[in-house]
C-alpha cells in the first residue's frame, strides 16, 4: 500500500513537473531555443507573488493573476532583447546568453531577499494542507490535485491554441520555416515574441505552484530548470502531452526513489533521465524533437 | 612568371611564431617561480594556472568542437574525489592527481557514447544532469561523509613550503602539457575535422569526417583536463566538500573566461583566464555583485561581442597570436625587382 501511495504521489508530483516543463518544451518547439534562465524566471515569479502576499496581503491565487501579465511582458522583452539577438549567432549563443541571464537573475534575487527559504503555503490557508482520504493509507492533497488539474488544463489549452487559432497557426508556421511564413504574411518576430510571452506565462504559473507546494530560495532556479528539462526530454518530443507523460515518469521515479533512501529522490530522477537517453541510443530517436504541437 | 595574383595558404606568420616562442619562454621563466617569488604569489599563480586549464579545455569543447557544456563541474569534482580516494588508499599524492584525472578521462569515454548524441542546448543541460548525479553519488561514499566532505590528509606528510612548490610546478606542468596537446591537436588534421563538425555536422560527415569519434577525442581530453584542474585545486585547497567542487559556479567561471577572452581563439582562453584572475582578485570580495557582474558580462559578450576580446583584435587589427587554422592570402607574384609584397587578405579560415 505504501508503494501504491508513492506512485500516486509521484503522478501528482509529475503534474507539477509538466507545469514547469511545458514552457520549456513549448519554447523549444517554437523557437528551437532552450532557455537556461527558465528555472530562475520561475523563481522570480515566485518571489513576486511572495512579496505581494507578504507586504500587501494579496492572496496567492489573486497574486498569480497579477504576476502573469508581468511575466508575459518579461517573455516579450526576453525574446526581443536577448533571444532574438542570440539566435542570430547560431545554436550556441542562446545557451551562453541565457546562462548569463540566469546567473544575473539568481544573484539579484539573492541580493534582494538573502539566503532565507520562503514559501507561500502560510498565506494559502487550508489549501496548503487539506487532503482527501481515499483509503486509510492514501491521501490526495488538494493542492497537489489542483496542480495536476492546472497542468492538464494548461497543456490542453496550449494544444488547442496551437492547432485551432489563427495565431497558433502563425506560431507553428514560424516554427517550421520563418522565411516561408514571412512570404505568406506572418510577422515572424511578432509570432516569436508572442510565443515567448506565452511560455513565460506558463513559467509564472509553475513558479506560483512551486511557491505554494514547497519552499524556495534565490538559487532554486537551477534545480527547477533541470526538472523541467528532464520531464521535457523524457516526454520525448516538443509534444505537449509527451511533456505530461515525461513529468509523470520523473515524478514517479523520484517518489519511488525517496521510498528507498532519502538521497534516492534526486538520484532516481536523474538516473531515469539518463536511462531514457541510453535507451534511445538503440532506437535512433534523441532528445527533444524540434516541432511545435 | 607573369605578373599575376596568386593565392597562398598561410599558417605561421612572424607574429605568431614570435608569440609561440614568447609563450614557451614565459613558461620556462615561470618554472623558476618558487625561487623568485614569495609564498603568496606562488599560491596565486597556482590558481591562475588552474584557471587557464579550465578555460583552455572548455574553449576546446565549446569554441572549437561546438559542444557547450554547463556540466564540466562533473569532471572537476570527480577529479578531486578520485584524488582523495586514491590518497586514502595509500597511493602517492602527487602522481595520484594525474592518475585520478586519467581515471575520470576513462570514465568520460562511455559517457560520451550517449551524451554526444545530444545537440546544442540539450547537450548543455544534459551535462549538468550528469554533474548533479555524480555529486549525489559521491555524497554516498562514506569517506566523503555527505556534504561535510573530507580533506587530503596525505599532504600533511609534506612541509608547507615543499607542498606549495610541488603543487605550483605540478599546476604549471599540467597547464603547459594541456596547452601543448590542445595546440597540436587543433592544428592537426583532427583539429580541422573538429572545427568542420562545429560549423556543419552534416557537411563534415558528407566529406568523410567521423563525427562521433572526433567529438569524443575533444570530450575526453576536456574531461581529463578539467579533472586534473579539480585534482590540483584539491591540492591547493586541501579540503574536499562536494558542494564546492560540483557547483555550477565553475561553469559560470569557464563561460566568463572564454567569452571575454574569445570563444574559439586559442589565445583567447588564456587571456580570459588572466582577466578572470585579475577581476577575482580585485572584486571577488564584492560577493553577490561580483557574481552579477560575471553573469552580466557573459550575457553582454555573447550578445554584442561573441568573439570576445581576441576575436575583436583579430577582426580589427588582423592580429593572430596563436593561430590554429589556415588562411588564404592574396599574394602578388614576384615582380622583376624580386620584391615579395604581401597582398590583401581575402579570406581567413580559422
Amino acid at each position: 500500500m505504501t508503494w501504491l501511495n508513492q506512485i500516486i504521489q509521484g503522478v501528482l508530483l509529475g503534474g507539477y513537473y509538466a507545469l514547469i516543463a511545458c514552457g520549456l518544451s513549448f519554447m523549444f518547439g517554437v523557437m528551437r531555443i532552450i532557455n537556461l534562465a527558465h528555472g530562475s524566471l520561475a523563481i522570480l515569479a515566485a518571489f513576486a507573488m511572495f512579496v505581494l502576499a507578504d507586504r500587501f496581503g494579496v492572496q496567492p491565487l489573486a497574486g498569480l493573476v497579477a504576476v502573469l501579465p508581468a511575466m508575459a511582458v518579461v517573455g516579450w522583452v526576453l525574446q526581443r532583447g536577448v533571444l532574438e539577438r542570440s539566435a542570430r549567432g547560431g545554436q550556441l549563443v542562446p545557451v551562453l546568453s541565457t546562462f548569463g541571464l540566469a546567473v544575473v537573475v539568481d544573484n539579484l534575487l539573492f541580493q534582494q531577499f538573502g539566503a532565507d527559504t520562503r514559501s507561500l503555503a502560510p498565506y494559502a490557508g487550508s489549501l496548503a494542507y487539506d487532503s482527501w482520504a481515499i483509503t486509510d493509507d492514501i491521501y490526495i492533497g488538494r493542492l497537489a490535485a489542483l496542480t495536476f488539474a492546472t497542468s492538464v488544463l494548461l497543456l490542453g489549452a496550449l494544444q488547442l491554441f496551437l492547432t485551432r487559432t489563427a495565431l497558433g497557426r502563425q506560431i507553428r508556421a514560424t516554427a517550421e520555416d520563418p522565411d516561408t511564413a514571412g512570404l505568406v504574411g506572418v510577422d515572424a518576430r511578432r509570432a516569436n515574441a508572442i510565443a515567448a510571452a506565452i511560455a513565460m506565462v506558463t513559467v509564472g504559473v509553475a513558479g506560483g505552484f512551486l511557491a505554494l507546494r514547497a519552499t524556495f530560495d534565490p538559487y532554486a532556479g537551477g534545480p527547477q530548470l533541470i526538472f523541467a528539462f528532464e520531464a521535457a526530454v523524457i516526454g520525448g518530443a516538443g509534444s505537449l502531452w509527451g511533456t505530461l507523460g515525461g513529468g509523470i515518469v520523473l515524478g514517479v521515479a523520484q517518489s519511488l526513489g525517496a521510498q528507498v533512501s532519502p538521497q534516492g529522490f534526486l538520484i532516481a530522477g536523474h538516473a531515469v533521465f539518463l536511462a531514457v537517453l541510453f535507451g534511445r541510443l538503440f532506437r535512433g530517436r534523441f532528445g527533444l524533437r524540434p516541432r511545435a504541437a | 612568371m607573369s605578373e599575376q595574383n596568386t593565392l597562398a595558404v598561410e599558417r605561421w606568420t612572424p607574429t605568431s611564431a614570435a608569440s609561440v616562442l614568447l609563450a614557451v619562454a614565459a613558461m620556462a621563466l615561470l618554472a623558476f617561480g618558487p625561487r623568485l617569488l614569495g609564498a603568496e604569489q606562488v599560491d596565486r599563480l597556482t590558481i591562475l594556472f588552474i584557471y587557464v586549464i579550465l578555460a583552455a579545455t572548455w574553449n576546446a569543447l565549446a569554441g572549437y568542437a561546438g559542444l557547450v557544456s554547463i556540466g564540466q563541474q562533473a569532471f572537476f569534482g570527480l577529479g578531486a574525489y578520485a584524488a582523495v580516494r586514491l590518497a586514502a588508499g595509500g597511493f602517492s599524492v602527487y602522481p595520484g592527481l594525474v592518475v585520478a584525472a586519467a581515471l575520470v578521462g576513462l570514465l568520460s569515454l562511455p559517457l560520451s557514447a550517449f551524451m554526444l548524441r545530444l545537440k546544442g542546448g540539450e547537450f548543455a543541460i544534459g551535462m549538468w544532469v550528469v554533474a548533479e548525479l555524480m555529486h549525489l553519488l559521491v555524497n554516498l561514499d562514506p569517506l566523503v561523509q555527505g556534504e561535510t566532505g573530507t580533506s587530503l590528509i596525505a599532504l600533511d606528510a609534506y612541509a608547507a613550503d615543499t607542498r606549495r612548490d610541488q603543487t605550483y610546478w605540478m599546476a604549471l606542468g599540467s597547464m603547459a602539457a594541456i596547452l601543448t596537446v590542445l595546440f597540436v591537436l587543433l592544428r592537426s588534421r583532427t583539429g580541422c575535422a573538429i572545427q568542420a563538425i562545429r560549423d556543419d555536422e552534416e557537411a563534415a560527415s558528407a566529406v568523410g569526417v567521423r563525427v562521433l569519434g572526433t567529438k569524443r577525442i575533444v570530450f575526453v581530453i576536456a574531461a581529463f583536463g578539467t579533472a586534473l584542474a579539480g585534482a590540483l585545486w584539491l591540492a591547493t585547497a586541501l579540503t574536499f566538500q562536494p558542494k564546492t567542487y560540483f557547483g555550477i559556479q565553475w561553469t559560470a567561471y569557464m563561460i566568463f573566461m572564454v567569452l571575454v577572452g574569445g570563444l574559439g581563439t586559442f589565445e583567447g582562453a588564456i587571456l580570459g583566464a588572466v582577466a578572470f584572475f585579475a577581476i577575482e582578485s580585485w572584486f571577488g570580495a564584492a560577493g553577490v555583485w561580483y557574481l552579477v557582474g560575471l553573469g552580466a558580462s557573459a550575457l553582454i559578450f555573447s550578445l554584442a561581442l561573441p568573439g570576445g576580446v581576441c576575436g575583436w583584435l583579430e577582426r580589427r587589427f588582423d592580429l593572430r597570436l596563436l593561430p590554429v587554422g589556415y588562411r588564404l592570402v592574396h599574394r602578388r607574384a614576384p615582380t622583376s625587382s624580386n620584391r615579395d609584397n604581401r597582398g590583401r587578405e581575402i579570406h581567413a579560415v580559422r
